[in-house]
């Protein structure tokens, strides 16, 4: 990485320099994003920058593994769990042979238990405050804010993801493209699963229509990452971006307020209020309100725990009030915090009659001056 | 408006289809790498491509490159044939023009051509590169290429708005969208800065704008191949890749509120604003006029305006929705209702109820605002 890009966002933490992140974004395994990221090691090391690989996976291919020659490896840490050993990233090697880059595969990775850090996205974050760069890889689907859209896109449940904002302060994410076609036909010669596992992978995750849908995924979110890093410079050089004709400046500064239940389909308001705060670039809460205070139901509790938690890792403001009347302090909070869009999910309200009463149709009644969204159930 | 009703083909249409079926199937395959500036790495992608395909046993031949040659793409040249272009001299200038008759002599599976945005001097038999290659296309050759987004027709006003200038020399989008592979060749801004070197100042905010365009099309291309995909392999649409916002405008709601928010929220998820209204008999003159203004406001927002008729509003607005992937539609509070009616069932309600797989936003009323 260049000196001059250094000045395009520069974390200066107690005189140390914060560690450049490069993202490797891709849509599926196979599209090339290691071998790019290789590509960009090879290049830095013919001049003379200290490069190190802190993780590689081969996944036994030929060309990916060539490409590694001459390449320093920090070596694995073992790690027995359960009976079985698994190799990790030794991120206490890599910080004591403190190099200028490091090469970290499979950003979306979770450690087996025994690591420092839960996620290798944390492993990654101890290297770049030590003011290593580190070049990494991710797919699309691994995204939080796109965990309901892979769903039910390609049916499958993505269980590794990073939060958005891990990505967004990446300094830079680079979309490594190919098409579907070309990723079938490298699945067909083998070059990225052994054959039995690449013929199952295409009659599930890697049909042409999963794949392009992934793809153009991807793309979107490439484009909203550049979006992303643009409003950041137009904010500093106080230079507006291109706008459309006809859409007037925003008029006033969005605030999303997400009311969290225990019930389950609370994980996809908080993904949908997030993703779209994100993309207003507004500020966003979240608020659950208890009805009695000494009520005792211990797993419901435990669910309500793991949403707010949930929500609080994806940097979201939350909240738990008390209060008899559900939607009256949801309504009067939501005044008392200058509220624009208030999210609702949509409670187990299926039918007509069920909806009559519910906290949807009070706080729709309620907040006549607000915005309310009612999330849709994301089916397949 | 969308109709669910095929109209049986008449022989003639039947015969016109099954030729055109043909023609295509005997065309040769167009695959274009498209960057965002010069310099992303598009040519190398290209040539790269093309060396893999000669390594594999394909036959491979380079129609046109651009000279003079960074180290890196010569060394992809020697081992890649060549069918050198035509020099000309027009005007006191140079031009090199496509050799299409010793390409169709020497007639290879695959033709490389770089610089698709390349206009031939007057006299040629196609004033644009692009035309060459869609002769060579239809002899059955396949081409790969590679083209800015700076140099697509249509993009033009959005690239001055970028850049201040115009492409002098311009392919147009729908050639780019017939192209039956496309790939997007990405580069980071610091690898950019890198390659300018120290004496060439580098404009990021006009890179990252022109870089978030060219995402945007490729992404745009690829929906159309997901679709085209989808419906001849007869699978159902499909939520997900895309923010589908249906405004749906009554004459007494907010209209502009919405189609402003509308507007703001399509742009920042990239998405297409829609906007319906369900026909109504007996509307006020008063009423009238505000759905006319509020219509004029919906295209001045460049928003796609549909009429929709149905004695059951909800449920051709439903319809509509599920019809287009609308992934949120946003909607007016119905009117300050009386006391009594905070039981009631109004509209609002009704389509809450109906859209359990869609996003319902609901504006507030003008009165309350």
């Amino acid at each position: 990485m260049s000196d001059s890009a250094s000045s395009l966002k520069t974390d200066a933490v107690g005189g140390t320099r914060k560690g450049r992140l490069k993202i490797f974004l891709g849509y599926a395994a196979g599209v090339g994003k290691t071998y790019q990221m290789l590509d960009e090691a090879q290049e830095l090391r013919r001049k003379g920058v200290d490069v190190v690989v802190g993780y590689f996976e081969p996944h036994g291919r030929q060309d990916t593994i060539a490409k590694t020659e001459g390449l320093e490896f920090i070596p694995r840490r073992k790690i027995e769990y359960r009976g079985s050993v698994f190799e990790e990233m030794d991120v206490d090697a890599v910080l004591r042979r403190g190099p200028a880059v490091c090469l970290v595969d499979e950003f979306a990775h979770t450690n087996v238990p025994g690591c420092a850090g839960l996620k290798r996205w944390e492993d990654v974050q101890a290297l770049l405050n030590a003011g290593i760069d580190v070049l990494t890889t991710l797919n699309v689907q691994h995204l939080e804010s796109l965990n309901d859209e892979v769903w039910h896109i390609t049916g499958v449940r993505v269980r590794e993801t990073v939060p958005d904002w891990v990505v967004d302060a990446a300094d830079e994410v680079v979309l490594v493209d190919l098409t579907a076609e070309a990723l079938q036909n490298r699945l067909h010669r083998g070059v990225v699963y052994t054959a039995d596992k690449a013929k199952k992978a295409m009659e599930n995750f890697f049909t042409e229509s999963n794949l392009t849908a992934l793809r153009e995924l991807a793309l979107r979110h490439t484009a909203h990452e550049v979006e992303g890093r643009l409003s950041d410079l137009a904010a500093k050089a106080r230079r507006a971006p291109a706008a459309r004709p006809g859409a007037e400046p925003p008029v006033r500064h969005e605030r999303i307020l997400i009311c969290l239940t225990e019930r389950p389909s609370s994980a996809v308001l908080i993904r949908r209020g997030k993703r779209v705060a994100d993309y207003l670039h507004a500020d966003c809460l979240a608020v659950h309100v208890e009805r009695s205070p000494n009520r005792r139901d211990d797993e419901r509790k435990a669910a309500l725990e793991k949403h707010l938690t949930f929500a609080r890792n994806l940097h979201i403001d939350t909240h738990v009030l008390h209060g008899a009347n559900v939607a009256r302090t949801i309504v009067d909070f939501a005044r008392q915090q200058n509220i624009t869009q208030i999210y609702l999910g949509r409670s187990g309200a299926s039918s007509l009659s069920k909806l009559m009463g519910s906290t949807v149709h009070r706080v729709v009644r309620l907040a006549r001056d607000r915005e309310i969204t009612v999330v849709a159930e994301r089916f397949r | 408006m969308p109709a669910n009703i095929e109209k049986r083909p008449s022989p003639e249409e039947l015969l016109r289809r099954v030729q055109a079926e043909e023609r295509q199937a005997r065309r040769g395959k167009l695959k274009v790498f498209l960057g965002y500036a010069s310099r992303v790495g598009k040519s190398f992608r290209m040539l790269d491509e093309g060396r893999r395909r000669k390594e594999r046993g394909e036959d491979v031949v380079v129609g046109a490159i651009q000279f003079p040659l960074t180290p890196d793409l010569e060394a992809l040249m020697e081992k890649l044939e060549r069918v050198p272009t035509l020099k000309e001299t027009y005007g006191g200038r140079e031009y090199e023009v496509m050799d299409t008759a010793a390409i169709f002599r020497r007639h290879p599976r695959v033709l490389l051509v770089d610089e698709l945005a390349y206009d031939n001097p007057p006299g040629t038999r196609n004033p644009k590169r692009w035309q060459d290659v869609d002769n060579i296309l239809d002899n059955g050759i396949s081409v790969i290429t590679a083209v800015n987004l700076q140099h697509i027709e249509e993009q033009q006003d959005a690239v001055e708005r970028i850049t201040g200038k115009r492409a002098r020399q311009t392919v147009p989008e729908r050639f780019l969208r017939s192209a039956d592979q496309i790939v997007l060749v990405d580069a980071a801004l610091d690898d950019m800065m890198q390659r300018a070197g120290s004496r060439e100042p580098v404009d990021v905010q006009r890179l990252s704008e022109l870089r978030e365009l060219a995402l945007l099309l490729a992404a745009d291309v690829i929906d159309d191949q997901l679709l085209n995909y989808l419906r001849s392999n007869g699978v159902e649409q499909r939520w997900g890749t895309q923010e589908r916002i249906l405004v749906c405008m009554t004459p007494r709601s907010d209209a502009g509120a919405m189609l402003r928010s509308g507007r703001r929220n399509a742009d920042r998820f990239h998405g297409t604003l829609l906007v319906c209204y369900v026909r109504q008999s007996g509307l006020s003159g008063k009423d009238r006029e505000t759905m006319d203004a509020n219509l004029a406001l919906a295209l001045e927002l460049e928003a796609e305006v549909h009429v929709l008729d149905g004695a059951d509003a909800i449920a051709a607005i439903m319809r509509f929705a599920r019809e287009q992937r609308v992934t949120q539609i946003f909607v007016g509070h119905s009117a300050p209702d009386r006391w009594k009616e905070f039981w009631a069932r109004s509209p609002v309600d009704r389509l809450i109820q109906a859209a359990r797989d869609i996003d319902i936003r609901i504006f507030p009323h003008p009165q309350t605002r």
